[in-house]
């Protein structure tokens, strides 16, 4: 699943982007069950992903995407490479 | 019981078998009930607590079966219990005929998120069919999807329905009919995940002519229910109205089912000449319907309630709200309306546990739901407590009394959250399954979905549960009854009843154990009560007065004198403050109730839980009572 990305400056994991935050998949670390069942999800590169909200105590956080909400816990959201910036479809031919 | 063979009902699976794919909101069980009416079977899967269900389909003349597979967001299996769709789908499970053709069911609104997913169907090489659901949100959102475009594109028969309107069906209906004629992709689309991707995502870009906005409806009611302040307090509102109405809003039901079971009873006595089969109808059967039906009430309210707020949206915001709390015992958001409902009989609390996805949390849920402090307690702490504990202020209001109400609760919910904790580092540990759970937009449930879920839990209840129910309090009804010893002459009725409790089975084992129960302080007459109270724990109560030969259950006044009075026969009280001390702490753990192991057997398809739940409360029970006893002994 490791698109070879080059460490770009401006790649952060999801758990990190604040909210009202929009920003595209790069990659989903590893090629575990987590990582698939997150790319079932839709959190696959070239995803546009908004930060909704986060709950009161700061976690877990309800993400936008492909037209439907999504709440993850941080420790699922980090492991989600995203460009903060809306760069044009990176990674798709 | 064996597994719920379900093809073994008589109307077995006939005619083509159709399996319904999809995501768990995707509005599969919507589809499954619009199509197929209330006739739903609904049982488990051999060996996990993934519910199956399926029914017969009527497609005018010609008969096939629809098999309503476990939500699921992709075909790679990545637990143990995941594995029954693949099971399934592959034909391995017994009982449950491989399905022919497979309608795969996908929110039009998520389209772009399902398009791998459909593409993983394709190759499972049978004919398949897109279910586009959810198409009026849709176009709500201002949303658009070319369906002929997308037919051609998969090569498959696409429908687009509004399940709960039924529209579309019609069509769906006539396709069903003539699922041998459907259309197969000319290619199959990609196995590798990247490029299956890529090939969802040039598909997305050709037929989706507009992606749906925000749902502003569900946006601006969000702000109120998920701010941290109002969002919170609405939360607390919520689940004190929800533990409040299962807890007292069935009590006049129960109370009325309570006295006509009593006047049935008192009419059968009256009708019939006196001997053991008025007994046996009266005390026997009667009393076991009774102690079946009593928990209609509040398993109706429950699931009123948990199918409105899940209909309506809440369920998930709720379960977002409270999931760091729960987190920190290894448990998920969803977790707490289960414990919440088990404050007020673990029966419904276990129900609740199916809105858990993640089988391993719902195992860890149903084993600590007993712990919750349950109304059925009750009438055991005012007993003791009213008996034994000082009526002195403590301070301002606050009583010594209610503080060991409050001590008695407080120690079960935290015994059920600590245990909780432990299983989920030890026994059950993860199943690898993520947090993950979507908000679904907010919408009015529908009065059938919501009717059918309601009245499937109670039919399934009495089904299921209800048969155990009643073979234990017949059981646990002979054991206190046979074998008959004449009273001596000269015994009042009460007396004589005391005499023939005492010489009845129940009343030898409870001498047996005594022996077993010393170290906890208690005598062969408390080892009676606990006899007794398998069935449920209030009948300690009134078993303690047949016992004590204080008459009529409501004179609660005589049967606390006769139990401060009781001596052994060295003149010691029996009830010191170390055996009454025991035993309330037992009551706390121990799994006293026949129905709880019966709803247990139901939602966990095996006796293993049950028997385990069963051993380790009773093991916690007597180590907690036995430790109380020393210390207060210690200290007294």
């Amino acid at each position: 699943m490791n698109s070879a990305q080059p460490d770009a400056p401006n790649r952060m994991t999801l758990d990190r982007i604040e909210r009202g935050g929009v920003v595209r998949v790069l990659d989903v670390e590893g090629d575990d069950p987590i990582a698939r069942r997150l790319d079932d999800l839709g959190l696959r590169a070239g995803a546009r992903v908004e930060v909704i909200r986060r709950a009161p105590m700061g976690d877990p956080t309800v993400f936008e995407l492909h037209g439907y909400q999504l709440c993850l816990r941080r420790s699922e959201s980090a492991r989600v490479q995203v460009s903060p910036t809306m760069s044009p479809e990176p990674g798709l031919v | 019981m064996s597994a719920p063979a379900i093809s073994s009902h008589g109307d077995a699976m006939s005619g083509t078998v159709f399996g319904l794919l999809g995501s768990p909101n995707a509005g599969k069980t919507t589809l499954f009930n619009a199509l197929t009416g209330l006739r739903a079977r609904v049982g488990n899967y051999p060996g996990v607590t993934v519910e199956r269900r399926e029914a017969s389909l009527d497609l005018g003349g010609t008969s096939a079966t629809l098999i309503d597979l476990p939500g699921t967001y992709g075909l790679e299996p990545i637990s143990a219990d995941e594995e029954v769709v693949r099971d399934v789908l592959a034909g391995d499970v017994e009982g449950v005929t491989r399905p022919d053709a497979l309608l795969v069911v996908a929110d039009a609104c998520s389209l772009s998120r399902t398009l791998p997913f459909i593409g993983e169907a394709l190759h499972l090489g049978r004919p398949v069919c897109l279910v586009l659901s959810m198409l009026d949100e849709l176009a709500a959102r201002g949303g658009a999807i070319d369906l002929p475009r997308l037919e051609d594109a998969l090569g498959i028969p696409v429908v687009g329905v509004i399940g709960h309107r039924g529209r579309g069906l019609d069509r769906l209906r006539s396709l069903l009919s003539e699922s041998a004629d459907w259309a197969t992709p000319a290619i199959l689309p990609p196995t590798d995940r990247a490029d299956r991707a890529a090939w969802a995502e040039s598909i997305g870009d050709h037929v989706i002519e507009a992606p749906p906005d925000r749902h502003s409806l569900t946006a601006r009611v969000d702000r109120v229910v998920l701010h941290p302040l109002w969002g919170s307090l609405l939360f607390a509102a919520v689940m004190v109205t929800f533990f409040q109405l299962i807890f007292s809003a069935a009590g006049p039901a129960m109370d009325w089912i309570d006295a006509t079971i009593g006047s049935g009873a008192a009419w059968l006595r009256a009708t019939m000449p006196e001997g053991w089969l008025v007994d046996l109808l009266a005390d026997g059967l009667i009393a076991g319907v009774g102690s079946v039906v009593i928990f209609l009430p509040q398993i109706v309210i429950l699931f009123s309630l948990l199918s409105l707020l899940e209909g309506l949206g809440y369920m998930a915001r709720a379960a977002f709200l409270i999931d760091r709390l729960m987190g920190r015992i290894g448990l998920e958001g969803r977790a707490f309306v289960a414990l919440i409902s088990s404050w007020a009989c673990a029966v419904p609390g276990i129900m609740a546990t199916r809105t858990i996805p993640s089988p391993r949390d719902r195992l860890v849920t149903i084993l600590v739901a007993p712990l919750m402090t349950c109304s059925a307690r009750l009438p055991v702490y005012a007993l003791l407590i009213s008996a034994f504990v000082p009526e002195r202020t403590v301070w301002g209001p606050i009583g010594l009394q209610g503080l060991v109400l409050l001590a008695l609760y407080v120690g079960g919910t935290g015994a059920a959250l600590g245990v909780a904790a432990l299983f989920k580092k030890t026994l059950v540990q993860g199943d690898g399954l993520p947090f993950a759970m979507e908000l679904p937009t907010y919408r009015w449930p529908t009065l059938r979905v919501w009717s059918s879920q309601v009245l499937e839990s109670a039919g399934m209840f009495l089904r299921r549960a209800g048969t155990i129910i009643l073979t234990a309090s017949l059981v646990l009804w002979v054991l206190l009854t046979f074998p008959k010893v004449e009273a001596p002459a000269g015994l009042d009725e009460t007396a004589a009843a005391a005499w023939s409790l005492e010489h009845s089975a129940a009343g030898r084992l409870g001498h047996a154990i005594e022996p077993a129960l010393a170290p906890l302080g208690f005598d062969w007459k408390i080892g009676v009560g606990l006899i007794a109270s398998l069935a449920a724990r209030e009948i300690l109560v009134a078993t303690l007065a047949q016992i004590y030969a204080t008459g009529a259950e409501e004179d609660v006044g005589s049967l606390r004198e006769a139990l401060r009075a009781d001596r052994w026969p060295d003149g010691r009280p029996v009830f010191d403050a170390a055996t009454v001390g025991a035993l309330l702490v037992f009551f706390v753990f121990a799994l006293q109730c026949t129905s709880t192991l019966a709803i247990m057997r139901r939602e966990t398809n095996s006796w293993r839980w049950p028997a385990f739940a069963f051993g380790y409360l009773f093991a916690l029970a007597y180590g907690a009572s036995f430790v109380t006893h020393r210390v207060i002994d210690a200290l007294v």
